[in-house]
């Protein structure tokens, strides 16, 4: 326990949930010490709606849209469902989607993906001719592989079948310089804690022209998109993480996941990098040591002080199958030894050395199982 | 707290890493506690074992149960990292599909036992060793005693807890990577140690019989499982073949049973024996379910078999009679009792004893009745 407590641990799922970043935490300080509800009249209400739109302001410019257009929410998973609330007819789901968008659109349709990971635009195409469809759901990066969607492909075809599109940024936005004003789409989900802000907020960006029903009624919050109280801070928390990120960090990013590849494949040669060639986020790399559980990956580099997560883990802690890497065909033997490594602002050059001192320990250690057991 | 026992795990060093399985009772929580405070890395595992909503009818509980959520808190109150480690697909398949066809059979199941074979002390204990650790502990009251030809598994301090009989099927090699540190207390003593130490768990009720079952009604289950057994059929009397009855189900009774069978004569009858073949249950008078010898396969034997007399329990809830067993030339053993047993159903296991340590067990599959006039017509 004390040498627990004693060993320098390494963070490495932040496609889980970032560390709040010091220019976030310090905007967040900021408006917890101050009183005002955004609805108010006064002086307090003022300040705190000045607050609130200029924190709008800065995400908005940040992704070079209108603020009138960013609808703050709760987080990702409330995003994903006042997005697919709206649909008035079939949905169209990629089967990489997030538990968040598959199980807030039960009777959607599955659109097939790739080897690579990447959504099948062809089957998407033809789809969309074959008959009626209400709403596509894609996400922009997915959130175990790191693999980008071709959202711009699959805007233009939405757009050809007048087809709304929904598109799930919440793994994407900082690792990714976002640029929505180029992008055809109805909705899109941002999710603050993924990229250093705090969690529990998070954002709907509506497409040009486009309205919704709310789902929170009860007041006039948000131009009557999304009834209650403004959470003011964690807003100006969220605003001051997505400015602090910059093209230098992400170029680190990818730089410092390339070399944790690399080394890992130099010490454990029989490790596979998913989608390795694939364009991805910078910052994620999933990796199998084929025939070794992947929960039990999970849980002695835990041990070893290495975080990193395996799958999503549900409630219990339990790791379920990953439906990602199922739906790329991967074989059960590679899909169930597979676990997610993500890199994020805080992470150094030694954390992911140390990272594959602890994988290469693992591998060589000839009491791990070498033999898939079938769960 | 200064009562507390210091735990010494034979042949394992101080600040090694020991995994402890955590089932969320006290037993396990007070086992965890111990490793964890005697020297050692103590890791939690709980293994999710099956749905708990479905189980117990409520949609939609995901995944944690209260147990999951007891070894938690355990855990956290130890400061020991605990993992949750989902086994639910190989827990249906081989311990409540066997379950089900063994009642289909017509046997009478003892799923603990299976589960301690099949999935903690084979897959749990090999995920321990995957994990670094140099030790499984369980919150079993047995004794593992260190013997000249290695370590021994003998009955619990606490008669009254021992479960040994549950652990029949462990190996020699298995045994040698775990241990038991509640064989050595009394229930008592697991309370009070519990309270001192201020688990969370520390005043849980016991759990029920069959931790799958929650709601005690494991003929729905089989039923669920196996339709085909649910069907009625004839309750015959083996002696004279008269029909005195029909059953709701061959899944309902063992052998030996009295209460429950539905049909009124002046004879008080037992089930003697399940006829799954011809789906019938065969009762009779208390004489004709008196068996003088079984048979047992599946035999795991901790030490070779001594020639002398032995004590065999063919039921957990029975006392160990004297006994003598030899082993057949097929691998099989066969069990003689020293006077006639009533009772004896197939399907559960027979475990030997020389006094208190363990000498191995195997699954009954067929039973020599005491007197030949009145053997069974199946």
């Amino acid at each position: 326990m004390a040498a627990e407590a004693r060993r320098r641990r390494v963070y490495l799922d932040h496609n889980a949930t970032s560390p709040l970043r010091p220019e976030a935490r310090a905007a967040l300080l900021e408006a917890l010490d101050e009183v005002g509800n955004p609805s108010s009249i006064h002086a307090f209400g003022r300040a705190a709606r000045r607050r609130l739109e200029t924190a709008r302001e800065q995400i908005a410019h940040r992704l070079r849209i209108d603020p009138e257009r960013l609808v703050f929410t709760s987080g990702g998973t409330e995003s994903n469902l006042l997005a697919l609330s709206q649909a008035q007819g079939p949905v169209l789901v990629s089967a990489i989607e997030h538990p968040s968008v598959l199980e807030n659109a039960p009777g959607a349709e599955r659109l097939p993906v790739g080897a690579d990971g990447r959504l099948d635009l062809a089957a998407l195409e033809a789809r969309l001719s074959r008959g009626p469809a209400a709403l596509v759901a894609l996400m922009w990066a997915n959130n175990e592989t790191g693999v980008l969607q071709p959202v711009a492909q699959a805007a233009a075809l939405c757009r050809r079948f007048g087809v709304a599109l929904h598109i799930d940024a919440a793994q994407a936005a900082g690792r990714l310089e976002l640029d929505l004003s180029a992008l055809s789409f109805t909705t899109l989900t941002l999710s603050a804690h993924k990229l250093g802000g705090p969690p529990g907020i998070g954002a709907l960006v509506l497409g040009e022209g486009v309205e919704i029903r709310p789902l929170l009624r009860g007041g006039g919050q948000e131009r009557r998109r999304r009834a209650g109280t403004e959470n003011v801070p964690a807003a100006a928390g969220f605003a001051a993480a997505l400015a602090a990120w910059s093209t230098a960090e992400r170029t680190r990013l990818a730089a410092l996941r390339d070399r944790f590849e690399a080394e890992l494949l130099a010490a454990v040669p029989q490790a596979l990098v998913i989608a390795r060639h694939v364009p991805r986020l910078p910052n994620t790399s999933m990796v199998a040591l084929p025939a070794v559980p992947a929960e039990l990956l999970v849980i002695r580099l835990d041990l070893e002080g290495v975080a990193v997560s395996a799958g999503s883990a549900c409630s219990s802690g339990k790791v379920a199958r990953s439906h990602v890497l199922a739906a790329m065909g991967l074989p059960e033997e590679v899909a169930g030894s597979a676990v997610r490594i993500s890199l994020g602002p805080t992470t150094r050059a030694e954390d992911v050395i140390a990272a594959v001192a602890a994988f290469a320990r693992i591998a060589h250690d000839p009491l791990v199982p070498r033999a898939s057991r079938t769960t | 707290m200064s009562a507390l026992p210091t735990l010494e795990l034979p042949g394992v060093l101080h600040g090694a890493r020991v995994v402890v399985a955590m089932s969320g009772g006290v037993d396990s929580s007070l086992a965890a506690a111990l490793v964890a405070q005697s020297g050692y890395e103590a890791v939690g595992i709980t293994l999710q074992l099956y749905d708990h909503g479905a189980a117990t009818g409520r949609p939609g509980a995901c995944c944690a149960g209260r147990d999951v959520r007891d070894a938690r808190r355990v855990a956290d109150h130890l400061g020991i990292p605990h993992y949750v480690l989902d086994f639910e697909a190989r827990f249906r398949r081989e311990v409540i599909e066997d379950f089900a066809a063994t009642y289909a059979a017509g046997r009478t199941p003892v799923p603990c036992v299976r589960c301690n074979e099949r999935i903690k002390f084979r897959d749990l204990l090999a995920i321990a060793r995957g994990l670094g650790a140099a030790a499984l502990v369980t919150g079993h009251y047995v004794r593992r005693i260190e013997g000249p030809a290695g370590p021994e598994l003998h009955r619990a301090r606490d008669a009254a807890k021992d479960q040994s009989w549950f652990l029949f099927a462990t190996t020699r090699e298995q045994l040698a990577f775990c241990h038991f540190p509640l064989g050595a207390l009394t229930k008592e003593e697991t309370r009070r140690l519990a309270a001192a130490l201020e688990l969370p768990t520390a005043a849980k009720p016991e759990s029920q019989d069959i931790c799958f079952v929650p709601d005690g009604d494991h003929a729905r289950l089989v039923a669920r499982l196996r339709p085909e057994v649910a069907r009625g059929g004839e309750i015959v009397h083996v002696e004279d073949g008269r029909v005195l009855g029909r059953h709701g189900g061959i899944h309902r009774y063992t052998v030996g049973q009295r209460r429950g069978l539905g049909v009124a004569t002046g004879e008080r009858l037992y089930v003697v024996a399940i006829d799954a073949r011809r789906h019938r249950i065969l009762v009779g008078p208390r004489r004709a379910t008196l068996t003088r010898a079984l048979v047992m396969t599946g035999v795991n034997l901790l030490t070779p078999l001594p020639a002398g007399p032995l004590s065999a329990q063919h039921r957990y809830n029975e006392l160990a009679v004297p006994a003598r067993a030899e082993r057949l030339a097929d691998g099989r053993v066969r069990v003689v009792f020293a006077e006639p047993e009533s009772g004896v159903a197939p399907g559960q296991a027979c475990v030997l004893y020389d006094g208190t340590r363990l000498v191995g067990g195997g699954w009954i599959t067929a039973t020599e009745p005491a007197a030949a006039a009145s053997a069974p017509v199946i």
